[in-house]
């Protein structure tokens, strides 16, 4: 388990580094996508892997050893909200961007053209 | 108390005034005045105290762990430095009611003469010496206002300018000297410090610490070689200069300086930088003053020599020398403000302040005439006038200085005896003589009460000149008692003290400058003479102007160099410095990885992943090109991530991921209409295909690298046993206290309430900010049309509105299916939001789900179609739910609690049974609101630009036929 997730976030951000240093506005976002899920993953998995213990402590004793780590999730709960207001906020930059200057290159002109 | 009242006084006034409107002179002089009075009566009902020699003082605490306190301290020295901000404040505010003109804007004026009147008492009164550089560096930034303030003026920006860069950076030494002064004595607390003279002496960075204080306070001072910014300051308005550069801001150098005489002095170091720095700025200063032409101009020189005076006095560095220093700073504010004020008459009257040209004013402003040749006369030492007792101290010191062989030090005394006497000939000469003809406008006597401050300074000049002991003795006294302490000499302020060598030197200089001046006027023709001999060469302002083109030059290149505007690079850069902070981090942690045993793989999780890993790779092989297509490959990516969240037990998370996921992908399935479309490569030569290629590889290798780093990480982390968290905490209490079982909403809503309301602001001011950045959306011209997609003659929906197309079209089966659902799917969102609080929900995934119920009608029915029949007015869900989020937590506040602590009450209901309702439930109905009113505002105000878009190409058009018939 713990080596596929480790992989999988590898991969995403990976990927994600990729796409940010490319040139176009459009690239960007969705490399920013591909991090953030790396990321958000990243910080939940510093609670640990847990399988089947949701942390919904129905009855008043509880053993904190029998459930996931409710503050990383909590964490990336907050994170992926803002996270979609980032993008939005994003992809409004890369549109008037592209409206204003005619190209969606990441530095509004065409590069040596 | 009184205290802090008299420190916040004149900030208060100062936000008063800036509000008056723009020519309201009388009533900001009112205003002004009002303030200093109170300020006047608190130092006089203070007085008593002060008098007995006791120290008022008051102190708020801040950061007391770190001797961070808001300390305010009045002893006698405070006492008589407020007197004089105070006192001349108030004859300022009288003459700039005359003196500033209908047009000028009043309010910004009398507002930041405020603001520095109020500095300048945080410096006197700080008892901290944090605060005291605080205040300090306010003090230069409001005098940087006031001398701008005609800001349409090159002259008064660049004097500013200078004036600014000087004094603050001055101030930074300043900070740096009193940060190593409270390492060493180990307290920022005035009178902690006070005491520890011996320590700080015997200190090994005793003299850095002193260059660096003194650096502070001669940039003030305008001592040598910082003195050039003074006369460029005389571009400020002429109460600006009688106030600022007679009597306060070139003072707070002098007050500091004393201020820790105590502290500092008394070693050859001090004598030696303070001294000489005194000693070289009162003889350029009094030699510069006489070749001057501009009437202010020879003040701010004369000024630069008296404020030498007085720091050589403090650097002789005998008690005798400490009350001279203090008498001649009361007596140099004096006369010095009066004939500022005096000059400013001038102006104001005849239009002009050059003295080749004025000539005769006596006989035609007697008045002033008069009051000005008793105030320079005072400025040159003459007898019965205060000056004149000052500075016999100031000759009775210099003889005392060293060993009886010294005898370069009376020297120079009577030296800048004698040119002080001839600059003041210099500019009574202008009240003399036949009265000239080719002024500007004819002179005349000023208004009433515009004469009134002069007449009152000099009436001063004459009591204190006349009887010292009875008028000033007092106040004297309390001031040098404060800063002596037992070291206070014997001293009288006769005005006889019996036939000695200092009155000889007194008229010595007085006949030499007499003689002085008139073989400069006979001999040289001192009228025409437009530089300074010999020290033209030495030009403070030239060296100030090359140090600062060669530093902006350096910075240029240094940018040039090193810094890029293109995005690209910089993130280069970002990334490989990240990525070998990460590395080196990882070589120097400790080698010891205690190892877990990993969990065995569950195969489908693995398979799951393998998807995940080749739906992000593909996004990032076809995000150029294929962009719809990349874009439902992220998506691939996304729900593979919720799927993981959902298997390693975060139901919220799985549910939150899936919800932005669906919103996420409307979004940007709404912003692909407007981006270009991709051509195929461009032709590209060899070379430039080689640089493509290296720069790919580069990203590449970057990327695989970043990429292994996190992987790595990510492993060695799981690796390690979980450290002890605060987990636990949130998972014991989460029932018991905040009365959930969903530990997650309990945490988002309950505990951490607070970061849960700042982040609903975040999402509320993001969306406001989505939606003006549209309200004001210029798509790029080949956008405008409807895209080919759309115009396909084939297809019947082409030539159908999207509201035909809902309602008759292909669309009309999936609409009316999804129009059935919408109400389910309200409930559904209703269900989450009911159970968040113990079961996987919550105001977030209830508010997303909501949004996506909405929005999918918009997708299938047409914005027109859902517009006309759903009043969705998203500003007004933000609005309210940021209210209630905040009512919430205020409710705690009413009942007694911290803000946002949280209440569950529980009611008896019929037919429902008991029902437990906290107070978080509306605060995460608060939640719940904004997320549906951000994400409608953000999504809404994107679906509207293709309905603008409609009319755009016709106004496009209509511009284009203008144009075009412009040029038929």
């Amino acid at each position: 388990m713990e080596a596929v997730i480790a992989i999988a976030i590898g991969v995403l951000f990976a990927s994600g580094v990729w796409l940010i240093l490319r040139p176009r506005t459009f690239q960007v976002i969705i490399g920013l996508l591909l991090m953030s899920y790396a990321v958000n993953l990243f910080i939940f998995i510093m609670g640990r892997l847990w399988v089947n213990k949701p942390p919904l402590t129905l009855e008043q004793a509880v053993d904190p050893a029998l459930f996931a780590d409710p503050v990383p999730q909590a964490l990336v709960l907050t994170a992926i909200v803002i996270g979609f207001a980032t993008t939005a906020l994003y992809l409004v930059l890369l549109l008037t961007s592209r409206g204003l200057t005619g190209t969606d290159h990441v530095d509004g002109k065409e590069p040596r053209q | 108390m009184l205290l802090l009242i008299l420190t916040l006084i004149p900030f208060i006034g100062c936000a008063l005034a800036a509000m008056l409107p723009v020519n309201a002179r009388n009533q900001e002089a009112w205003l002004a005045a009002a303030i200093g009075l109170i300020g006047l009566v608190i130092l006089g009902y203070l007085f008593p105290q002060i008098n007995n020699g006791d120290v008022v003082r008051q102190q708020i605490d801040w950061m007391p762990e770190y001797g961070l306190n808001l300390v305010l301290r009045m002893d006698g020295l405070a006492w008589l430095f407020s007197l004089l901000i105070i006192g001349i404040f108030l004859l300022v505010v009288v003459y700039a009611r005359y003196y500033m003109s209908p047009e000028d804007p009043v309010p910004r004026f009398f507002s930041f003469l405020l603001a520095f009147m109020g500095a300048m008492l945080g410096v006197v009164l700080s008892g901290n010496l944090i605060q005291l550089v605080m205040f300090w560096e306010l003090t230069s930034l409001s005098s940087f206002m006031l001398i701008g303030y005609w800001h349409h003026r090159a002259d008064a920006r660049r004097g500013a300018r200078m004036a600014f860069t000087v004094t603050a950076s001055g101030g930074l030494c300043l900070l740096a000297g009193v940060l190593m002064l409270g390492h060493i004595i180990g307290s920022y607390d005035l009178d902690v410090v006070l005491n520890s003279g011996e320590t700080l002496r015997d200190h090994d960075w005793y003299l850095p610490t002193l260059i660096l204080i003194a650096l502070g306070a001669l940039t003030k001072s305008a001592q040598f070689p910082f003195h050039f910014w003074l006369p460029h300051a005389m571009a400020a308005p002429t109460p600006v200069s009688a106030y600022l550069h007679s009597a306060t801001m070139v003072k707070a150098g002098i007050f500091l300086l004393m201020r820790l005489w105590p502290v500092l002095s008394g070693t050859p170091e001090w004598t030696w930088i303070i001294g000489g720095a005194g000693v070289c700025t009162l003889l350029l200063g009094s030699f510069i003053a006489i070749f001057q032409h501009d009437l202010k101009g020879l003040l701010a020189y004369s000024t630069i020599s008296h404020l030498g005076l007085i720091t050589a006095l403090l650097g002789i560095g005998t008690p005798l020398a400490m009350v001279a220093a203090i008498f001649h700073t009361l007596n140099h504010a004096t006369f010095k403000a009066s004939l500022f004020m005096a000059v400013g008459i001038i102006d104001h009257e005849s239009g002009t302040r050059d003295m080749r040209k004025l000539r005769g004013l006596y006989h035609l402003m007697p008045h002033t005439a008069t009051l000005a040749i008793v105030a320079s006369a005072a400025m040159a030492g003459v007898p019965f006038l205060n000056g004149f007792i000052s500075k016999e101290m100031f000759f009775a010191e210099t003889l005392m200085v060293g060993s009886s062989d010294n005898w370069w030090m009376p020297l120079a005394a009577v030296t800048m005896g004698v040119f002080s006497v001839a600059y003041s000939l210099r500019f009574i000469n202008v009240f003399f003589g036949k009265p000239a003809t080719d002024l500007p406008s004819t002179p005349h006597e000023p208004p009433r009460w515009m004469r009134f401050p002069v007449e009152v300074l000099v009436v001063f000049c004459l009591i204190v000149g006349i009887i010292p002991g009875l008028s000033v003795g007092p106040l004297l006294h309390n001031s040098v008692q404060s800063v002596l302490g037992d070291m206070t000499p014997y001293y009288s302020l006769a005005l006889w003290h019996g036939f000695n060598i200092p009155l000889i030197m007194s008229f010595v200089a007085l006949g030499g400058g007499v003689l002085f001046y008139t073989v400069l006027r006979v001999r040289f023709n001192l009228q025409q003479v437009d530089r300074v001999p010999v020290l033209y060469r030495f030009n403070g302002k030239q060296a100030y102007e090359n140090i600062m083109l060669e530093m902006r030059s350096a910075a240029s290149r240094l940018e040039r160099l090193l810094g890029t505007r293109r995005l690209q690079p910089q993130l280069v850069l970002i990334v490989s410095v990240c990525l070998l902070a990460g590395v080196a981090a990882a070589a120097s942690a400790p080698g010891v990885w205690t190892a877990m045993q990993p969990s065995t793989p569950h195969l489908p999780f693995a398979a799951l992943w393998l998807i995940g890993c080749v739906c992000a790779v593909a996004a990032a092989w076809q995000a150029k090109y294929h962009r719809l297509a990349a874009l439902a490959l992220v998506g691939g990516a996304g729900l593979v991530v919720c799927l993981t969240f959902l298997w390693l037990s975060a139901p919220d998370l799985a549910l939150t991921q899936l919800m932005v996921e669906t919103v996420t992908t409307v979004l940007i399935l709404l912003g692909l209409r407007w981006l270009p479309p991709r051509l195929l490569d461009i032709e590209r030569d060899k070379r430039e295909n080689r640089i493509a290629r290296s720069r790919r590889t580069r990203d590449f290798i970057l990327a695989v690298a970043s990429g292994l780093a996190m992987a790595a990480i990510s492993y060695l982390v799981l690796m390690l046993p979980a450290g002890a968290g605060i987990g636990g905490f949130f998972l014991e209490r989460s029932l018991s206290e905040g009365g959930g079982s969903n530990v997650v909403n309990v945490l988002l809503v309950d505990f951490r309430g607070f970061d849960t309301m700042g982040e609903i602001a975040v999402l509320g001011i993001v969306a406001l900010t989505v939606y003006g950045l549209l309200r004001r959306f210029r798509p790029a011209p080949e956008s405008m049309t409807l895209p080919p997609q759309q115009t396909n003659p084939v297809d019947p929906a082409g030539s159908q509105q999207p509201a035909e197309q809902a309602e008759t079209g292909y669309l009309m089966v999936p609409g009316v299916y999804l129009r059935l659902l919408l109400p389910m799917i309200l409930v559904c969102a209703l269900y989450f939001f009911m159970r968040g609080h113990n079961l996987p929900g919550g105001g977030f995934v209830a508010g997303l789900l909501f949004s996506v119920g909405i929005i999918i009608q918009y997708m299938l029915a047409g914005t027109v179609w859902v517009e006309s029949r759903l009043h969705l007015q998203p500003h007004r869900w933000l609005a309210l739910g940021l209210a209630l989020a905040v009512l919430t937590g205020l409710g705690a506040l009413v009942v007694g609690y911290p803000f946002l602590t949280s209440h569950t009450a529980h009611f008896e209901l019929p037919l429902l049974g008991e029902l437990h309702l906290p107070s978080a439930f509306f605060f995460d109905l608060g939640v719940f609101s904004v997320v549906v009113g951000a994400t409608m505002l953000i999504l809404t105000a994107l679906a509207h630009q293709s309905l603008r878009s409609h009319r755009l190409p016709v106004a496009a058009i209509d511009a284009a036929d203008a144009t075009g018939q412009e040029k038929n």
